[in-house]
């Protein structure tokens, strides 16, 4: 036995005698995680949090968050001179004049649009599987509101060299809250210690993304691995597997390795990326002045929606009792990311209404097999993605050689029609899947041979499908919508809250009315029954009469 | 093998005779069969391990050797840092190497045969929760929390003013908005001065058709003096010189000068600065949110998000010949806000 191996277990033996390590090994070192690869999405935003973690540290020693103003003097030859602020100042320095500085900077900046990528796809996965169901509705929560946390902890980071295109997002975000009713002016000098930009924010801007935000996400990702630990993870149907076991592999040696390895991969690549792609070169934009501005700014793109909300709102904006009200500001940039957040927080506890499930799911559904769900998730999307395209609206503009008047136009057109379209289409496509599988489970796959019988029928050879494919179709669930309840019961008494009941009903309509059934056993014994007596009879008689081929076809 | 507890009343799934699939047999791996495979797959990670080891080698190297001041230029794909690129490369290959020879262990050597682990319901069990309630209850009746209205109406209401001094220190964040929203430096007489060179204007240093960025000419001091950009981002102005007989409407009588027209910089829609300008129509566009006004035309929202026209600045020429503002702008510049009237 190796000398590590007997020293760990040595120094495990003294720990145990002042902590119970051992009996927290016991249960946890076999510890079983099942295996696809959809999981790894969520180590994915994890392991860029932790590179985010690192390599901001090590910038905040280079880093002088101040507004002071000062004159230039680094390496960077066509910005010497240049009057700028301590913090654009030392941000090119870690670029220019601390070895290694530009890489970290940039593998922060890459870990950081990684980080909201992956969680924003893992999220995608969480639903689409209905991951979120009981028993794990807070960690959905959890993880929702870590998206909008990391949100504005990118946004925070993103404005502090106070470059030219940062200090523009700022600017925006100065007006946004300008625009917010009663307050917003308030909130305005609060923030920024006086009128627009002032000399306070960048400091108080740094405490926010260094301390308190980090402080933050770490508990929260810290709650939602406990969370993940404790409820063991969920797993994809298939044989063997059933809502009462995990089937997979263990914690320790092989998921220790499969994830402890991903996370140097992860590390890997985004150093790699970093070292070969240029992002975010603050000192081609030049330092922040109030009166200047880049023609094509473009905020990173996990802000994207909001500006392209902003963008595409229209002008409205009113006067009542001698104060103004920013529609066109105020609805796109606070209320709409604020219902877009609170309808996605709140979703589990809706379809769980709607519902009426109480039970634990631990195995999850294929997203053909909940029709409904799948196809508000893809609205969902394609609402987002219409927001976020049209915050490069200039950029699509002048690509294409397209008028932004009517793109905008588009946009504002489009987003209330793409979106019910892509549901439609999604719901469509689910129905489908679903009728496939009804067939495949009734009838098989079809071979593509087809045998001319001797009365000169012709008929397609159907072959069963495997036992594994049976076990992943037989998987899904079918649950009946809600009877819309009668106004009075038998007695002529008014059915308690009937409106709300209704309600239920309707949704639970809406939900699983178009729900393909999946066939009973009896169904499929009959239907295999059926498809032996016409044909399997006459197919073996012809293969053995005289071993004479039939007239077999094959595509 | 629906769920086992839970009430589940609307799930109808086929009663009883709900087929079972087995896990399926495991199939062994080359590696798991043949010694040979198994020898190769111990050398390929350990090579990565290797090469991982000598990458780290080569990081401190090029951190000692690459100056930050050296650039390679690789033509069509740019101009890069050699230092960021090298020490990315080695880092980078040596990082992701230590993974990829992980992961490779894990799949070709370790033991492959997935194992089964039962659930249990999350919750805790009843006599668990009926323990804890009658701890709780004991605790509540100790207390005497029920009993005594008193003690707990007066501790929420302690309570509920605890967090007021916490929310009332904030208020030094920042001073109170007043009217300063509502002004800009501008004032009667106020030279106006190219934005770049400090230069003052005179009427025809402007062509019919140019756009000049400008500012008063007392900001650098006022900057210098206040030691913030406050006022630079309100006070900014761009002056845009038409034939006269185009301008269709101004927002004031003879706040122009010769076809001269002056208007704030800043968008009034969130406060981008504004310097993208059509000659031939004569509006003025939003390179942030696309906001389009239309100069002849007293600055009017012609297209785009902005609700409100972008502010003139009422001006003139000095008895130097000069161009000055008449006054200050007569409405407030940049974003809407509460308190604007």
């Amino acid at each position: 036995m190796s000398v590590i191996v007997k020293e760990v277990g040595r120094a495990l033996g003294r720990a145990d005698e002042r902590l119970p390590v051992a009996s927290g090994l016991k249960k946890n070192l076999r510890k079983v995680f099942p295996d696809h690869w959809s999981f790894m999405l969520g180590e994915i935003a994890l392991y860029s949090f932790l590179i985010l973690l690192l390599t901001g540290v090590y910038l905040t020693i280079f880093f002088k968050p101040s507004m002071t103003d000062v004159v230039y003097h680094g390496s960077y030859q066509p910005l010497v001179g240049v009057p700028m602020t301590e913090a654009y100042s030392s941000a090119l320095g870690i670029s220019f004049d601390v070895r290694g500085g530009l890489l970290i900077r940039q593998i922060h900046h890459w870990a950081a649009l990684f980080f909201m990528a992956a969680m924003m796809v893992h999220m995608f996965r969480i639903f689409f599987t209905g991951a979120f169901r009981k028993p794990r509705e807070f960690n959905w929560i959890i993880g929702g509101s870590m998206i909008l946390i990391g949100l504005l902890e990118g946004f925070a980071g993103y404005s502090l060299p106070d470059d030219l295109l940062s200090g523009v997002g700022v600017r925006i975000v100065a007006g946004i809250v300008e625009s917010i009713p009663i307050v917003g002016t308030y909130l305005l000098f609060f923030i920024f210690g006086g009128q627009y930009p002032g000399t306070d924010f960048i400091p108080r801007l740094y405490t926010f993304h260094v301390l308190l935000v980090p402080g933050i996400l770490l508990a929260s990702v810290g709650l939602h691995l406990v969370l993940v630990f404790y409820h063991k993870h969920t797993q994809y149907p298939g044989p063997g597997r059933t809502n009462e076991n995990v089937v997979g592999f263990p914690l320790f040696p092989v998921y220790t390795a499969k994830a402890g390895g991903f996370f140097f991969v992860v590390f890997g690549v985004t150093v790699l990326i970093s070292a070969l792609v240029t992002i975010n070169p603050i000192w081609a934009y030049g330092p922040y002045v109030p009166d200047q501005v880049t023609a094509g700014s473009q905020p990173d793109w996990y802000i994207g929606f909001v500006d392209g909300a902003l963008r595409a709102f229209p002008s409205w904006e009113s006067q009542f009792w001698g104060h103004t009200w920013s529609w066109n500001i105020f609805l796109p940039c606070v209320v709409l990311p604020g219902l877009m957040v609170t309808a996605l927080l709140a979703y589990p506890f809706i379809e769980s209404w709607v519902t009426g499930e109480t039970g634990e799911h631990h195995l999850l559904d294929r997203p053909r097999n909940a029709a409904t769900r799948t196809s508000l998730g893809a609205m969902a999307i394609a609402f987002y993605g219409v927001l976020v395209i049209n915050g490069a609206n200039d950029i699509i503009a002048a690509a294409f050689n397209l008028s932004i008047n009517q793109l905008t136009w588009f946009t504002r057109i489009g987003i209330f029609i793409i979106p019910p379209l892509v549901f439609l289409s999604t719901h469509r496509f689910c129905m489908g899947l679903q009728r496939r599988d009804r067939e495949l489970l009734l009838h098989g796959r079809e071979s593509g041979q087809i045998l001319r019988l001797p009365h000169g029928e012709f008929i397609e050879i159907h072959t069963p499908i495997s036992d594994d494919q049976k076990a992943v179709i037989l998987s899904k669930r079918d649950i009946a919508p809600l009877a819309i309840p009668a106004a009075t019961d038998q007695n002529g008494v008014a059915t308690p809250g009937l409106a709300g009941k209704k309600i239920r009903a309707k949704l639970s309509g809406f939900f699983f009315q178009d729900n393909v059934a999946r066939p009973s056993a009896a169904e499929i014994e009959a239907a295999h029954h059926h498809a032996h007596e016409v044909h399997d009879h006459e197919i073996t008689e012809l293969h053995e009469a005289g071993k004479q081929a039939p007239s077999q076809l094959t595509d | 093998m629906s769920n086992s507890h839970g009430t589940d009343l609307n799930v109808h799934a086929a009663t009883g005779d709900e087929p079972v699939f087995p896990l399926p047999p495991h199939h062994h791996r080359l590696t798991d069969t043949d010694p040979r495979a198994a020898k190769r797959a111990e050398r390929q990670i350990a090579t990565m391990f290797i090469l991982s080891a000598l990458g780290m080698v080569g990081f401190v190297v090029a951190y000692v050797m690459v100056p930050t001041t050296s650039y390679l230029d690789l033509g069509p794909v740019g101009v890069l840092q050699t230092s960021n690129l090298l020490l990315g490369l080695t880092f980078g290959t040596a990082t992701l190497l230590i993974g990829v020879a992980a992961i490779h262990w894990a799949k070709k050597l370790m033991a492959d045969e997935e194992i089964i682990d039962h659930r249990h319901p999350v919750g805790s069990t009843d006599e668990d929760r009926e323990e804890a309630l009658a701890a709780f209850n004991a605790g509540v009746a100790e207390s005497g929390f029920a009993e005594r209205p008193l003690l707990r109406r007066t501790l929420i209401a302690a309570l509920a003013l605890f967090p007021i001094p916490l929310i009332v220190l904030l208020k030094d964040m920042g001073p109170l908005p007043g009217d300063s929203l509502r002004h800009t430096i501008w004032r009667k007489g106020s030279r106006i001065v190219i934005d770049v060179s400090g230069q003052p204007l005179r009427p025809e240093d402007m062509s019919v058709g140019s756009l000049v960025s400008a500012s008063p000419a007392d900001l650098n001091d006022i900057q210098e003096a206040e030691g913030n950009q406050n006022a630079r981002a309100k006070a900014s102005i761009i002056l845009v010189r038409m034939k006269p007989g185009e301008i269709v409407s101004e927002q004031g009588e003879g706040w122009s000068y010769q076809g001269i027209l002056a208007f704030s910089k800043i968008c009034t829609h969130v406060g981008c600065p504004i310097a993208l300008y059509q000659q031939r129509t004569h509006h003025l566009l939003c390179p942030c949110h696309q906001s389009t006004f239309d100069l002849a035309d007293s600055g009017a929202v012609v297209f785009g998000p902005a609700a409100r026209r972008m502010p003139q600045l009422p001006i003139t020429v000095d008895n130097e010949g000069y161009l000055v503002a008449q006054s200050d702008f007569h409405e407030p510049v940049g974003p809407s806000f509460w308190e604007r009237p």
